[in-house]
């Protein structure tokens, strides 16, 4: 059979608008029902490590938001020219250039918080949640799709590492963004819980959103 | 998709490249900016040994005004030029890198903070001190009087003590747990300051040489002590030079 029989007419397809429905769904998806950190459940070390206050909370989740959408920009655009056999290497080298750019640039203008982030800035590098998106969705995907799909997993794990810096900020020192909150209302003699300030009160905060999220969802273990 | 053992060489040769570029680009541009505040930082630490610095404090200008910085050896003789005769600046001495050597070939840098009512008087000395702690590494500055004897303030630093037990030692409530201590005996010995084991948050149990320990931190405290000792010890040479002076 030669191909020209298979030759349909061509029909011109009419452009997909920016945020379709089956694209919002690459927005909405990871920050609730398929949340990289409460669902698919990684990303957890960084979760523990930097969201003892919500200040470095914040800005570690301003880099993994930049690293994650810039990476699957760039992976998506380059995904057809990537030899297959080196392709992980290949988005390793992106990404740790892109985490290294915001390292550098944190030692510039913001050389408390480099102090404060220290290692973990770093370690963005190894979060599951960018390599992830990279492997599962860039390299078989479109640049714009990708760029949603970069925002929806990085505010996914955003909301969910400001939420437990939160708790334990204002458990454990009593604050939050450094004010004191607790004391501003009235609430002078509340004991800090030193509990809040190690990882297990992490651990403790992200079990209980898991929990809540998982009974609203009615999430069944397979 | 599979490709010619030829195309990846090449694909990742050019790959590299790229990123090496971009990386040395970002390096040389933010470069002047990091060792801005670098700078900014070392002169805060040294400056919160004596005062209490806002965030809006201008650090630059006060330092500027108020310190100024010499470098001396173990035997307390000022030192100008380092080993290849360049000049020493004491804001750039590297404390890690001098820790590692003998004591006797280490850079100590002394900052005297001027009077800010009479610039020609030093009202306080600032050293650097660096140790180790429990995990890892900590350092700070301790500031003595003009009699080189009193502490005036310290303010110690962690890498990455316990939070809430050994990282305590960079809060102000164990740092003023240090003011007013001595660590000359009354014969002129040098005996440092030590940290006791426990806390009992009365200040009035403690002699002049000792400061009300942390709860749950005793391993850190040893470290404090023991970095404590060591440095103020190896500047024992400069302040006897200078107590004499006075």
């Amino acid at each position: 059979m030669s191909t020209e029989t298979l030759e349909q007419p061509v029909v011109k397809k009419q452009a997909e608008p920016l945020f379709s429905k089956r694209r919002k769904r690459f927005v909405m998806d990871p920050l609730d029902d398929d949340n990289p950190v409460t669902i698919q459940v990684l990303g957890i070390c960084s979760a523990l490590a930097v969201t003892v206050k919500m200040e470095p909370t914040l800005i570690m989740s301003v880099a993994v938001v930049f690293v994650i959408v810039f990476s699957n920009l760039i992976t998506s655009l380059v995904r057809n020219l990537v030899p297959g056999r080196v392709r992980i290497i290949v988005q390793l080298g992106i990404i740790a250039t892109l985490v290294t750019v915001v390292s550098e640039i944190l030692k510039a203008y913001n050389y408390e918080m480099y102090k404060v982030l220290g290692a973990f800035v770093g370690l963005i590098i190894t979060n599951c949640i960018v390599m992830g998106r990279l492997e599962a969705f860039a390299m078989g995907n479109k640049p714009w799709d990708s760029v949603l799909d970069g925002f929806g997993s990085g505010f996914g794990y955003a909301w969910v590492i400001l939420t437990v810096a939160f708790f334990r900020e204002l458990l454990g020192s009593g604050t939050v963004f450094d004010y004191p909150i607790l004391e501003k209302i009235g609430l002078v003699n509340i004991q800090n819980n030193g509990l809040m300030v190690d990882s297990i009160g992490a651990f403790m905060v992200l079990g209980l959103i898991i929990w809540v999220q998982r009974t609203r969802n009615g999430y069944v273990e397979h | 998709m599979q490709r010619s053992n030829t195309y990846i060489l090449v694909f990742t040769a050019i790959m590299t490249v790229i990123i090496g570029g971009i990386l040395s680009f970002t390096s040389q541009v933010l470069g002047p900016a990091q060792k801005k505040s670098i700078e900014l930082d070392t002169k805060t630490q040294i400056l919160s040994a004596v005062m209490d610095l806002g965030k809006k404090d201008d650090v630059l200008g006060i330092y500027n005004k108020s310190i100024q910085s010499m470098v001396v050896d173990i035997d307390g003789n000022e030192v100008e030029k380092d080993k290849k005769g360049n000049p020493i600046v004491a804001e750039e001495v590297n404390i890690v890198k001098n820790y590692k050597m003998k004591p006797g070939k280490r850079e100590y840098p002394v900052y005297e903070y001027k009077d800010p009512s009479d610039t020609s008087k030093v009202a306080a000395y600032i050293f650097p001190v660096y140790g180790a702690g429990l995990w890892n590494a900590i350092y700070g500055y301790v500031a003595l009087e003009s009699d080189l004897n009193t502490i005036k303030g310290v303010s110690f630093g962690h890498v990455q003590e316990t939070p809430g037990l050994g990282a305590r030692i960079a809060s102000k409530e164990i740092q003023d747990r240090f003011k007013g201590k001595t660590i000359f005996d009354d014969q002129g010995n040098f005996v440092s300051v030590a940290m006791l084991k426990g806390e009992k948050k009365n200040p009035s149990l403690f002699g002049p040489h000792e400061v009300d320990g942390m709860s749950g931190a005793t391993l850190t405290g040893r470290g404090l002590n023991a970095m404590l000792k060591n440095y103020l010890g190896d500047y024992e040479a400069f302040i006897k030079k200078n107590q004499q002076h006075q």
